[in-house]
């Protein structure tokens, strides 16, 4: 698989949170050769199996493995004489959107512009504070007239945003959070062809995690599966973010620590990655982690769980940069962990 | 229709107190459904049997309501209360609460007192009648409602609790209306809404619906200064797309469009910014279940005049009508 | 003394091994099965030991083994160390205290600037510790990685302590919520009952409520009680307000929190035991805070739930207030009340 290739095509799917069939159609054909068996489930989940080869009269096993599909973006709410007026799908920064080129997605696709007013024009106490959300206006170009028979209220908007490569292996587009954490899962499956591993391995490319964790939640339960790793990104080390805050770019996943992981599980993580010499960091995450692998750790009767990170640069705007290799790396981390995992292991999770 | 919903509106029930609306409810849906319990936390499930062949859907109508609760009574009989759910001090100050046991109490606000040009819900009091906390005729930890009797304006209709008693007569009358169905059918009259969607949480997993359609109230933009929003009193009902706390199913929310549309039923696209409704959690039940929401557009919501129109309320048992008597495609 | 030992004990949420270790061996001969689940809950069954007609309630009685305390995130470069916060504590508390972190115990301290250096503002205005590290005496982070790990627990140094012997029978230790619940849930297993009482140590309570959720999933009970160590704001007021709850007036039992509304038939199953028992109880004065019974009610098809608690001065601070008058009257109410049901509610 061409890396570079398959995380453009993630990214510039569309698939915003509740609307993720753009993106779980290309993910279902680049996981198509990899896994055994594929289903939507009511949420949207797409979940694709990969069965492990236990010894015969030995337990069922499963690992599910999680990184959502959905991404960010914003929903139109009204018009405005010609313009449109719109609210946000999940954490967009308002701020970081002025001049961005959207497309709305009506009776057919619509290029559009957040458009507000040029500078010359606002007081100077205008001009330093933020442009409030009832300024701001997407312009499609359409007459008031002609606009409601293009756009309807709902209508979904994505960012539109050509992925580029930057120099050294990094990538930048949108989208990345969390379609990184999915060309992981890739990665990991396609490892996985070559390894002997046990216990079956649900790769779930999960909905509607920005608006509140729920196709985790949900996948989770349908799955029920022994333990589960969630793959999200985290904030990578840029200007502006202390060290304090960060994790360090090219530095390899963070592995997390705290009460929404399973301690053993976490072990196993740091272990084989130490084994294997690939690089990783840790995390620690006092509490909530804010992530699909909080929704999943208490489904039914708990699951233990695991959360990887992919150091990531601006989180949440339309130019969000990583590394290939962290991502290449988080994906052999979790399939040489898969293989390692055995009936021991399953002991040690309740003692 | 309007002598059902003011007995609904009427009839004191905050959130975990809703034993009175259920009373009433359980009556009145008599002979319309096959079956009808209640469950632990105080759910009324009335299940109307399909022809078979039909999926397994759920709506959900909260029967609670938005009210006080005392927190504590002093020496001179006047008693502190917090909120159960979105209260909002403003709405309280000089009107009159009603208690389970019918004690009266008017809410005092000493603004002459006070710097700010807001009611803070800590300045405010109820004024129970009594001298003393010994006669005060009620104790700590009991509940009250807004006391305000329903009006009818015609095309309007005014009352307190119209969130979410609108929604559970509008159940009760397409529960009548129904004639055969495919579908099995399950409506949760629920409780604790207001406090977190609790009772259709657990409804939900109980019932495991294939697909489920919450029934609740929305904002409007009608108003002189209204925050913009494409819905207005009198413009059908509400077809959920988004709102503060979940996103539609979308393949739930085309199947309501689709069928107002066929069968000629005004309707509005909602996008709601602020709020939600039980189809939060039922959505995510079990291994998730496809859902939705109707919605009845009122003004002054979480106020004890809140108001609706008659028309929307019409349309809505039709609408209802229309997508629970044929064969559902997602 | 088993509160002594509990509230001595080590155990921020996602640590509770410690605790758990020390009443999985004082509930030893007291129940017929335990285990621990993949979130480390605790889960006993003492099964009914009085006789019963047709089938036995199940019954879940719940306390968290669980406190509130940090994790160390980080080291830096002077070998102070990095801390977030588990659970929620008032930053103001955190001024010129005592720490203990990981498995070795390591002592540390945190400072704060000296008051000469303070502008007048600061003086006035709440501290700001977004910057704020441990003190464990390293001079750098190579020494400092040799005493502490990322992810370490840090806990408040307290020691439990009776205070001057009085009325009251006062006791100050450091996690009173929940271990006052713990030891109130292990005598309850000395008692029999007509009922299957699954007696639940939870984990993770002070970060969402979620060893019970899962617990209660998994045993289905009929009905829950949580047991807790609550608020108590009974400091003198100039104003005739709510104390939440006060200490020496017996048990609290909770009509209503921000997680949950008390189920009223278990609330009337407390009053009248009380009142039968003439055992003093009162009711949290206040729908503030939240527990387990939160998560235990809305599990699967519902849960009828209510908590009682023993009211604890300086809850979530380094160390708590009790009165064993207190912890004893909640024991008692809670046996009577438990051998009180049978059959259904």
């Amino acid at each position: 698989m061409d890396l570079v290739m398959h995380l453009k095509q993630l990214t510039m799917a569309t698939g915003l949170s509740g609307y993720e069939a753009g993106a779980r159609s290309v993910i279902q054909q680049a996981w198509q050769p990899l896994a055994d068996d594929f289903r939507t489930d009511a949420l949207g989940n797409l979940i694709a199996l990969k069965r492990g080869t236990r010894p015969a009269g030995a337990a069922t096993r499963a690992v599910l493995l999680a990184a959502h599909m959905d991404e960010i973006g914003l929903m139109i709410t009204g018009y405005e004489g010609a313009f449109l007026r719109f609210t946000r799908v999940g954490g967009v920064d308002l701020r970081t959107i002025l001049g961005q080129e959207v497309t709305v997605h009506g009776r057919r696709e619509l290029a559009g512009v957040v458009s507000s007013r040029p500078p010359h024009v606002l007081s100077e106490e205008e001009r330093s504070a933020p442009v409030p959300a009832d300024k701001l206006f997407i312009d499609v170009g359409l007459t008031a007239d002609e606009l409601p028979e293009l756009v309807q209220v709902g209508d979904l908007v994505s960012m539109r945003r050509e992925t580029i490569e930057l120099a050294e292996g990094y990538l930048s587009g949108k989208a990345m959070d969390d379609r990184a954490g999915v060309a992981s899962l890739t990665v990991c499956l396609e490892e996985l062809q070559r390894l002997h591993h046990e216990w079956d391995v649900y790769a779930v490319a999960t909905t509607q995690e920005e608006v509140g964790l729920k196709g985790a939640m949900v996948s989770a339960y349908g799955t029920a599966p022994t333990a589960a790793i969630a793959v999200d990104v985290g904030f990578g080390a840029q200007p502006g973010v202390s060290e304090e805050e960060a994790i360090e770019m090219d530095g390899g996943p963070s592995i997390a620590i705290g009460p929404n992981i399973h301690p053993r599980l976490y072990e196993a993580l740091v272990q084989v990655a130490t084994a294997h010499e690939l690089k990783y960091q840790i995390e620690v995450a006092p509490g909530q982690t804010g992530t699909d692998a909080w929704a999943i750790q208490v489904a039914r009767e708990g699951i233990p769980s695991a959360l990887l990170s992919v150091p990531l640069r601006y989180m949440h705007t339309s130019v969000e940069t990583l590394c290939l290799r962290d991502v290449q790396r988080t994906g052999r981390l979790m399939a040489l962990t898969i293989s390692a995992l055995d009936e021991a292991f399953v002991a040690s999770l309740t003692q | 229709m309007k002598t059902l919903i003011q007995e609904l509106v009427e009839t004191f029930g905050p959130s975990g107190y809703e034993d009175a609306v259920r009373t009433l409810l359980s009556d009145r849906i008599g002979g319309a459904v096959d079956e009808v319990r209640t469950d632990a936390l105080g759910n009324l499930i009335a299940h109307k049997k399909g022809s078979g062949q039909g999926l397994r859907v759920m709506l959900a109508a909260h029967m609670d309501e938005i009210g006080l609760v005392v927190s504590h009574i002093d020496q001179q009989g006047f008693a502190r209360f917090q909120t159960v759910g979105g209260v909002w001090p403003i709405t309280l100050v000089s009107g009159r609460v009603r208690f389970a046991n019918g004690a009266a109490g008017v809410i005092g606000w000493e603004y002459w007192l006070q710097k700010s040009e807001l009611p803070k819900m800590d300045e405010l009091f109820i004024d129970l009648g009594a001298t003393s906390a010994a006669d005060a005729p009620v104790a700590v930890g009991d509940v009250a409602c807004f006391d305000r009797p329903f009006q009818d304006l015609g095309k309007r209709l005014v009352a307190k609790a119209m969130d979410d008693r609108i929604a559970c007569a509008i159940a009760v009358q397409t529960l009548r209306e129904l004639q055969e169905t495919p579908n099995d059918i399950y409506v949760v009259f629920s409780t604790q809404e207001e406090v977190g969607t609790r009772g259709a949480m657990t409804a939900a997993f109980g019932i495991a619906p294939d697909v489920a359609v919450a029934i609740d109230v929305t904002d409007t933009g009608d108003t002189p200064e209204a925050i913009p929003m494409a819905v207005s009193l009198g413009g059908g009902p509400a077809i959920k797309i988004k709102d503060s706390g979940m996103i539609a199913h979308a393949g739930v929310k085309d199947w309501m469009i689709r069928t107002a549309e066929q069968a000629g039923i005004p309707y509005q696209r909602e996008v709601l910014t602020a709020g939600t409704t039980d189809a939060y959690s039922i959505q995510t039940t079990r291994a998730g279940v496809p859902a939705g929401c109707l919605s009845i557009p009122c003004r002054n919501i979480h106020t004890p005049s809140e108001i609706v129109d008659y028309d929307d309320v019409l349309n809505s048992v039709r609408l209802l009508r229309a997508m629970l008597s044929a064969p559902i495609t997602l | 003394m088993l509160l002594q030992q509990l509230s001595d004990a080590r155990g921020v949420s996602g640590h509770e091994l410690e605790v758990r270790a020390l009443i999985a061996e004082a509930v030893h001969g007291l129940v017929d099965e335990q285990h621990t689940d993949v979130l480390g809950n605790l889960i006993c069954l003492r099964r009914a030991r009085r006789p019963v007609q047709g089938q036995a309630l199940r019954v879940m009685v719940a306390a968290h083994m669980d406190e509130i305390g940090f994790l160390a995130t980080g080291i830096n470069k002077d070998g102070t160390v990095r801390f977030g916060k588990v659970g929620g504590i008032d930053d103001r508390i955190l001024l010129s205290k005592q720490v203990v972190i990981g498995e070795s115990a390591v002592p540390g301290v945190i400072g704060y600037r000296p008051i000469h250096l303070l502008s007048a503002k600061e003086r006035r205005s709440a501290p700001d510790l977004s910057h704020a590290a441990i003190d464990i005496g390293a001079t750098s982070k190579e020494a400092a990685e040799k005493l502490v790990k990322l992810g370490d627990q840090i806990t408040f140094r307290t020691s439990f302590q009776p205070l001057e012997p009085g009325a009251q029978r006062c006791v100050k230790g450091k996690a009173l919520d929940d271990r006052a619940g713990c030891a109130t849930l292990v005598e309850l297993l000395g008692h029999d009952y007509a009922i299957d009482l699954y007696a639940v140590f939870t984990t993770q309570e002070e970060v969402g409520l979620r060893g019970a959720k899962v617990a209660a999933s998994a045993i289905a009970p009929d009905l829950a009680f949580v047991l807790e160590g609550t608020i108590c704001d009974d400091l003198p007021k100039k104003e005739d307000l709510s104390h939440v709850t006060e200490l020496g007036k017996g048990p609290a039992i909770t009509f209503m929190d921000r997680s949950f509304i008390a189920d009223r038939r278990l609330v009337d199953l407390l009053v009248k035991t009380a009142q039968a028992e003439s055992i003093p109880y009162q009711f949290k004065k206040a729908a503030a805070g939240g527990t387990d019974a939160g998560a235990i009610q809305l599990s699967r098809e519902g849960v009828p739930a209510v908590t009682v608690a023993v009211p604890c001065r300086n809850i979530h601070a380094p160390v708590s207030i009790l009165s064993l008058n207190d912890l004893d009257n909640t024991v008692k109410l809670m046996v009577a009340a438990l051998q009180r049901l049978e059959g259904s509610l």
